[in-house]
Parts: structure tokens; C-alpha cells; sequence
């Protein structure tokens, strides 16, 4: 597995810059999290690492291979998977189909195969089933199988859209504020599923959280983003004693 | 059948053995797992069974040790139970709902030295509760996920492990599973069943293998069974109605056992497998019918209204059906068009179809249950029965369905009411007394070898047992009339709105009821007449909620037998009564003594009918133990003229 580096990243729109010489290390096996007010540019600085965004000055590589410039198909390609903020899910087809087509680029087969749906064809799709199933069982999505996303109630469908994500067997895998707008046992369960997804399934995990309990109990390493600059780093106890963060999320005394 | 009886000298494993060699190929057991469906044949069944005897002899599992078995339904459970059984040891089945404290209690009064785990949740209350359990010697798991932690600890073993030592020890002596389920007797002690613990810590039942395969043999010969007969298991294990499916009528009848993929789906899974026979508690019944009404009511208006007219033609076909009369020819063309247009597709869709027969037992249902079923096509019958009997005495037979009864004895089973009016059974499936309690024991038989019920019945005039209440629970109001708090409760149920009542008036002037108010069906009601509400609490104290109950508590009233039965005061409780919070037992009766004293407030309050309404303060614990307190006004409702 590969650690994921970014320099001196500056990522502005007209006068704004969203991002100015923003630099960290995302070791692999560790859960990263990237925390800051509202409007701290961490889903900016997500959307740079998938490919959504190309910052204009610095670079991102995941090990030695250079981001700044790849698009988001090529990015995925590399084993890094992301999990939106705003589910981006086909709400009128049921979890299991949104899965099984999440892993349509791995399927190696062209249109005339498909149509006759005979031998590789056929065993591509039912390997790709197997593999959708065992992640309905890792998150626990087997009562909604078949039901239709839109139909589920908020914090099923996060879940749906966390899975979705690691149908794509991603080494390292972004979450965009997988526990907003959910209840607290909703909460527990997402946090459950984080740790088990590092613990067995060995994948490094991004996470920007806006819940900083959640984020303290599990984060090996934390990020702290204020206006674009990074104020802060280290460890869950090192960044809770950091003055500048303080300063940030409660503001001067 | 004469092939029949000779099982019953066998003891499960070696029945399981006589299986094999009948036919290895036939499927015993089928899973979900990621999304299909895999079958273990009979020869299977017996290969993981033998693994897992000789694996737990290597780590030391001797003749008459205990090993608990606390998970959800999988098959590893059985080939668990039966391995154990065939080393001579014995298996005792803990309800996988139990609080690690209660599991603590069970496993120092079972002596229990080794505890097989479905998955982490249950690992997780035995780590909890280590320094109390010092007889255990290793804990067994199934799911290795979120284990990574224990790989070190030599307490945990997972059950690859144990299947690797027991294949070493097949490779090294491959008769030896055979030598060991010999050595068994029909009558040895082969699992401890927990007897529901209404009052105080649950006592184990010892069972026989005897006992098992009695009740499963007496079963298959009233309600006859096919081999390609299927069942789907969704009971809890630690329950007696599962084990005499899954050790008995199972292996008996030869019958295949469907595993859910998990509890949540067990629904969909059913109607996936589409069983032959189901057992359940009542509550089981009542969600079914909850959800055909609430299907029914949001379907289109065709549905709606076939099923309209045609569920009473049903009823009242099913009251011949149920009596076993012929039915008049012009109501049997009607009841065969509603059959064909409107029921068989109704429950075809809940994977009742295939169903010939479907018991419930555990706790009374109402004869509008009955009614209900038997007229869309299921064919619903009471049994009744105790854990110490292995489950069943008594059973409806077909054609002769009596909503108020509980049928008549099984073969082999006698039965007697005693002075006192209480039921009394003798058959081989009776269990050989309590765990270590010998005084309970002898207390649970009377004159000798009559299995002792605790509830008051008489045999009415066609030989039906009717149960009426249990002798300890029978109430006397303060002019020393009779009644039964149970039985009210029952048919207020009746009543789709009300999920759960309590039935207080014990030396009391007049009856009265806390109520739980359904929050599907009511939730649902409120939403179609634009009645906004949060929480169930805020729904449950709607003042159009209490005149909906009011209205139903009228037309109880109303059709209730005697004026004492009446009730005269109600309220509706603010939150669901729980198993969690002490309130329901595991299989779901009021513990009516706990809950009139955690209610004492409410309680003095339906008695002071100056009271209309009370302040009240509620402790609400979160699954993470937070705690926070909430404040709500109950209010009383006195019932004009029922007094």
C-alpha cells in the first residue's frame, strides 16, 4: 500500500483561494481525518486527491504516481475509492444494482459479448455478484438488497453509498461526512463499520467529519483545515491541545 | 410408520447416523449466504458433526461437561449441539437477547466449561464478564470478523480451528466418531432447556434425547410430514419450540431446515423458501396480520375491495372448515372464488402458500387470529405445551379447529386436572426434572410422575383441553369474582391498535388497563388524518389517540362476557413495554408484577378517580448509556357506565 502525499497544494477559483500551500501525508493502514469550520476546504481538498478539482500550484502523488493532473476514472483505477457527502446513488434502482454497477469498469467484456451473456461474460458477472454480496454482508445491507435506494431511510442509504464506494476493492478510501444527518445508534453503526473497514479489510481511510467525537474516539492522525491553510496536525490529544484549533472551532477568549 | 418406533431407541446423533445411511444425498439444511441459498446434505450434516466431537475432545470436552450455545440460528449451532451430544456432553441453549450479567448467572448455575459464540456481540459479553466465569475454558466463535483483537488469546478458539483439529483426529483414527455415538442411551441428559423465567433466573430443564425424538416422532404422526417437506428456523435456539424442530421433528421426519441470512430478513426468507409447517409465538401471528392489513390498506382500490367482501365469506367459510362440517354448496363456490381471485395470491406473497399447517403456542391467541388465518387459507392451530415437556401436549387436529381450546393430547400423552383445577401430563417426552434444584423438582411433579402445568384448564365435552389462566395469576376482584388478567388482554388486543395491555383489578372495585398503543397501525392512522406527531411518546398522549382507544375499549366492553370483566379506567403508556427493560419476558408475557411496581404511580392513579391526568418523569437509557430524562403528562380516562 501506498502513502498518499500532498505539497504545497493551492487550489483557487477567481479571487478565492479554497486552498492555499496545504500539505500532508496520508500513511497507509491509518484512519486520517481532515477536520476544520465550515467552508474549510476539505471537500475541496478531497475533490483535488479524487480528481474532481486540479489545484493550480502543488502536487499530490500516491506513491510514486502523480495525481495532481489524473481525472477521476483514472484516480479510481488506482485503488482509491470516495464516498460522498451528497449520496450519489441511482435512487430509483435497488442497492444491490447501484453496487453491482459500481464495479462496471472492472467488467472486461465487450457489447456482442454481453448481448450473447455465454462464458467469460457470464462468470465475469457472477464474480462480480459474489464480490457486491460480500460487501452487503460486510455492511450489513442484506434486509435492503433489493429494495429501491430512494426508498431507504437516510442513514441505509450513507451506507449504501460507504459500500458502494469499497464495491470498487479501493486501497484508500475517502469518506465525505459518512455520519452526517444520522441518529446517534446510526452513528455507532458507521463508526463500527470505519474501524472494521481499516481493521479487516485493511483499506486507509480518509475521513472528513464534522462530528469531532466520532473523529477523536478513531483517527489515528487528524488534519485541521481554517480558510484554506493547515493549522494543525497530529495526533487525536495533540490536536485537541493545539491552541490555533482551539482558537478556530470555539474563537479567541 | 412401524419403522417409526425403533427411533426412539436411538439417541440424536445416532439418529442423525440412521439418516445418513437412508439418504446421505438429501438435503438437511440450507443457508443464505451473500445471497444464495447452500445446502448441506444429511451426509454433510454428519461429516461437520464428527469434526467438530473429535476437535472439542482434543481441547478437552469430556463426557457430561456443559457447553453453552448463545447466537442467532446458523447451522454451525446444530452441528455444535449434535458434536456435543455425541461426546456425551451436554448442550444448554442461552437466549442470544441476554444481558452479559444474566448470561454471567446461567453459566456459573449450568457449570458451563466451554461457550460456542455466533459473533462478536456474543464474544464480546463473555470478555465483559470473564472474572465471573471462571469454569469457562474456551469460547468458540463462528464470524471471525471484528476478532482480530482476541487471534492472540488462547481462551478464544475460532471454529476453523476446531475443524482442523477435528480433521487431524479423523486422519489419524477414523472410527472414532463412531465408537463415541455408540456409547450414547436414549435416556441420557443431552441438553439443558431454559424454562422461560416468568419468576426470577430461568431453570434448566434436563432433556433426553428420548424426550426430543418422541415429540418429533408424536408430531409427524398427527400432522403427517414429508421428507421434501421444509421448515425455515427463526426462533431463537435457546427456545424449546426450536429445539424440537431442529433436534426432533427434523431429524424424525427427515424434513430440510432453512437458516435465514440474518434475523432482519427472516420475513423475505420465508416467503423465498415458502415452508411447509411453521411454528411461532403469537406475536409472530399478530406482526404477519399487522402487515397483511397495513399491504391491504395501501393497495389499489381493487384489492381493497375484494378483499373487503371476500374476508368475511372467508370467516364464515372457516368456521365450517375449523368445525370439519361440509360447507353448503353456494358459500363453498364464493369461498373457492375469493380462495383463487383474492387469498391464495395474498399469502402466496408472504411465502405462505406451499403452508399446510402453522401452530402457535407459548402465550394464548385470539380467536379473531384463528378466524383471520383460517380464512385466508392458512391453516392455524393451537398447541400446548411447557418446556418440560418438551414442548407439546396438546394439538389441534385438523377439522376440528377450536379457537377457545388447545386441542386434545398427542399419542402417548395423558392427561388429568387435579383437585385444584390444575392441568396434569404424563408422555416420554417429560424431562428428567431441574439442573441441580432438586427441591424444584420435586415440586414440578405431582403424585409421583404427573408433569405439574401451573395453569388451571378443565377438558370440556369433546375432549379439548381449555387452558384458562395460570393458578398464580388468576385474579379476584374486591367482591371475590373471578377473572383472568391475561385473557382480557387478549381480546382487548384483538383490536388492531392496541399492541400490548396490561390488566390490573386484583382486590380491586373495579378493572382497569395500561395500553400500548401499536405504533405501526396507529402511527399509520395518524399520518392519513394529518395528525402530526414526533416521538411515540408524543403520539401515544394525542388526545385523538386516547378517543380512538376509548372508542375501541367501548366495543370491548360491549361484547365481553361478564359486567366484572368491564373495564373501567384506562391510559395510554408513554413508551413500548421491552424485554430489555425487565418488562416482557424473552418470549414476550408481561411480567406483570414488575411492571405494576415500576408503574406504581400510574397504578395508584387509575385507582383515585379523582385523578385525570399525572406529571410524569421518564428515564430513558440510549444504546451507549447515556441516560436523559423526560417529562410527559399521562392522563386517565374514566369509562361512562361500566362500572
Amino acid at each position: 500500500m501506498n502513502p498518499l502525499t500532498v505539497s504545497n497544494v493551492t487550489l483557487s477559483f477567481g479571487g478565492l483561494k479554497a486552498l492555499s500551500e496545504v500539505t500532508l501525508s496520508v500513511e497507509p493502514g491509518l484512519i486520517t481525518s481532515i477536520i476544520g469550520p465550515n467552508g474549510a476546504g476539505k471537500t475541496s481538498l478531497l475533490n483535488c486527491i479524487s480528481g474532481f478539482y486540479h489545484p493550480g500550484r502543488g502536487d499530490i502523488h500516491y506513491g510514486d504516481r502523480r495525481l495532481t493532473h489524473a481525472s477521476p476514472h483514472q484516480v479510481s483505477n488506482l485503488g482509491i475509492a470516495r464516498a460522498f457527502q451528497n449520496l450519489e446513488l441511482f435512487s430509483g434502482m435497488t442497492v444491490l444494482d447501484n453496487l453491482l454497477m459500481a464495479r462496471h469498469q472492472s467488467l472486461k467484456y465487450n457489447v456482442f459479448q454481453a448481448f450473447l451473456f455465454v462464458g467469460k461474460t457470464s462468470r465475469v458477472e457472477a464474480e462480480n455478484r459474489r464480490y457486491v454480496e460480500e460487501i452487503i454482508d460486510f455492511m450489513e445491507l442484506e434486509p435492503y438488497r433489493k429494495s429501491a435506494v430512494g426508498n431507504l431511510s437516510y442513514g441505509v442509504q450513507k451506507r449504501v453509498e460507504v459500500a458502494r464506494a469499497l464495491t470498487l476493492g479501493p486501497e484508500l478510501l475517502l469518506l465525505d461526512e459518512p455520519m452526517a444527518g444520522m441518529n446517534i445508534e446510526e452513528k455507532e453503526d458507521m463508526v463500527r463499520f470505519i474501524m472494521d473497514i481499516q481493521n479487516e479489510r485493511h483499506v486507509t481511510v480518509v475521513l472528513v467529519e464534522h462530528d469531532l467525537g466520532v473523529v477523536m474516539d478513531i483517527s489515528n492522525r487528524i488534519f485541521v483545515l481554517d480558510f484554506g491553510k493547515l493549522i494543525g496536525s497530529g495526533t487525536p490529544d495533540e490536536v485537541a491541545r493545539n491552541p490555533q484549533v482551539i482558537e478556530a472551532y470555539i474563537g479567541e477568549e | 410408520m412401524d419403522d417409526q418406533t425403533q427411533l426412539l431407541d436411538l439417541t440424536i446423533p445416532q439418529l442423525l447416523r440412521w439418516r445418513v445411511r437412508r439418504s446421505p444425498d438429501k438435503v438437511a439444511m440450507r443457508e443464505k449466504d451473500f445471497g444464495v441459498w447452500n445446502c448441506y446434505t444429511w451426509q454433510q450434516y454428519y461429516e461437520f458433526v464428527g469434526k467438530i466431537a473429535l476437535g472439542l475432545e482434543r481441547i478437552g470436552v469430556a463426557a457430561n461437561d456443559k457447553v453453552a450455545l448463545i447466537g442467532d440460528n446458523i447451522p454451525e449451532m446444530l452441528f455444535m449441539a449434535v458434536g456435543v451430544q455425541a461426546l456425551g456432553a451436554i448442550s444448554a441453549g442461552i437466549y442470544q437477547t441476554s444481558l452479559p450479567e444474566e448470561i454471567a448467572d446461567l453459566i456459573s448455575y449450568m457449570d458451563v466449561s466451554f461457550v460456542f459464540c455466533d459473533d462478536q456481540e456474543q464474544v464480546d459479553k463473555l470478555v465483559e464478564i470473564r472474572d465471573r466465569v471462571p469454569t469457562v475454558r474456551r469460547v468458540i466463535y463462528e464470524d471471525p470478523r471484528g476478532m482480530r483483537g482476541y487471534r492472540q488469546d488462547d481462551w478464544f478458539l475460532p471454529i476453523t480451528d476446531l475443524y482442523a483439529l477435528g480433521d487431524e483426529a479423523v486422519a489419524e483414527n477414523a472410527d472414532r466418531f463412531e465408537t463415541l455415538i455408540d456409547r450414547g442411551k436414549p435416556d441420557d441428559v443431552c441438553h439443558l432447556c431454559l424454562t422461560s423465567g416468568t419468576t426470577g433466573l430461568s431453570k434448566g430443564s434436563m432433556m433426553t434425547h428420548r424426550n426430543y425424538i418422541n415429540m418429533g416422532i408424536q408430531i409427524s404422526s398427527v400432522d403427517t410430514l414429508e421428507e421434501t417437506d421444509e421448515y425455515v428456523s427463526f426462533l431463537p435456539f435457546a427456545w424449546i419450540g426450536e429445539q424440537m424442530n431442529s433436534f426432533g421433528v427434523a431429524m424424525a421426519a427427515g424434513i430440510t431446515i432453512n437458516f435465514p441470512e440474518a434475523v432482519e430478513t427472516a420475513m423475505d426468507d420465508l416467503a423465498e423458501i415458502g415452508p411447509h409447517f411453521m411454528f411461532g409465538a403469537p406475536r409472530i401471528y399478530e406482526t404477519i396480520r399487522s402487515q397483511i392489513w397495513l399491504k391491504i390498506d395501501e393497495s389499489y382500490w381493487l384489492n381493497r375491495f375484494l378483499y373487503g367482501k371476500f374476508i368475511t365469506v372467508g370467516e364464515r367459510a372457516a368456521q365450517y372448515r375449523m368445525a370439519g362440517r361440509p360447507l353448503p354448496p353456494g358459500l363453498g363456490l364464493i369461498a373457492w372464488l375469493g380462495k383463487m381471485m383474492i387469498f391464495r395470491p395474498l399469502i402466496n406473497q408472504i411465502g405462505l402458500l406451499r403452508l399446510r399447517r402453522a401452530y402457535t403456542g407459548g402465550a394464548a391467541l385470539g380467536p379473531d387470529l384463528f378466524t383471520f388465518y383460517q380464512a385466508i387459507g392458512v391453516n392455524l392451530k393451537q398447541i400446548y405445551g411447557q418446556t418440560e415437556i418438551t414442548g407439546i401436549a396438546y394439538m389441534h387436529r385438523d377439522g376440528d379447529v377450536k379457537p377457545d381450546t388447545v386441542g386434545k393430547p398427542l399419542p402417548e400423552t395423558e392427561c388429568r386436572i387435579s383437585e385444584d383445577g390444575e392441568i396434569l401430563s404424563r408422555s416420554p417426552s417429560v424431562c428428567q426434572g431441574y439442573y441441580k434444584l432438586p427441591d424444584k423438582s420435586d415440586d414440578l411433579f405431582a403424585d409421583g410422575n404427573w408433569l405439574r402445568s401451573g395453569d388451571a384448564g378443565y377438558i370440556d365435552e369433546n375432549g379439548h383441553l381449555v387452558v384458562i389462566d395460570r393458578i398464580s395469576d388468576v385474579m379476584h376482584n374486591d367482591r371475590g369474582e373471578m377473572f383472568s388478567p391475561q385473557f382480557l388482554e387478549n381480546k382487548l388486543k384483538f383490536s388492531p391498535y392496541v399492541k400490548e395491555a396490561v390488566i390490573f383489578g386484583d382486590k380491586r372495585a373495579f378493572v382497569s388497563t395500561l395500553i400500548n398503543v401499536d405504533p405501526i397501525v396507529v402511527g399509520k392512522w395518524a399520518e392519513d388524518r394529518g395528525i402530526s406527531f414526533t416521538t411515540f411518546m408524543d403520539l401515544s398522549q394525542k388526545k385523538e389517540v386516547a378517543d380512538l382507544i376509548y372508542q375501541q375499549i367501548v366495543d370491548f366492553n360491549m361484547n365481553i362476557e361478564k359486567p366484572h370483566f368491564r373495564i373501567h379506567r384506562f391510559a395510554i403508556l408513554y413508551k413500548l413495554l421491552d424485554v430489555d427493560d425487565g418488562e416482557l419476558t424473552k418470549t414476550g408475557k408481561i411480567r406483570r408484577k414488575f411492571v405494576r411496581e415500576k408503574y406504581q404511580d400510574l397504578y395508584d392513579a387509575l385507582y383515585d378517580t379523582g385523578i385525570e391526568q399525572k406529571a410524569v418523569k421518564a428515564q430513558f437509557q440510549y444504546q451507549d448509556g447515556q441516560t436523559a430524562d423526560v417529562e410527559t403528562t399521562i392522563r386517565f380516562y374514566t369509562m361512562e357506565g361500566a362500572a
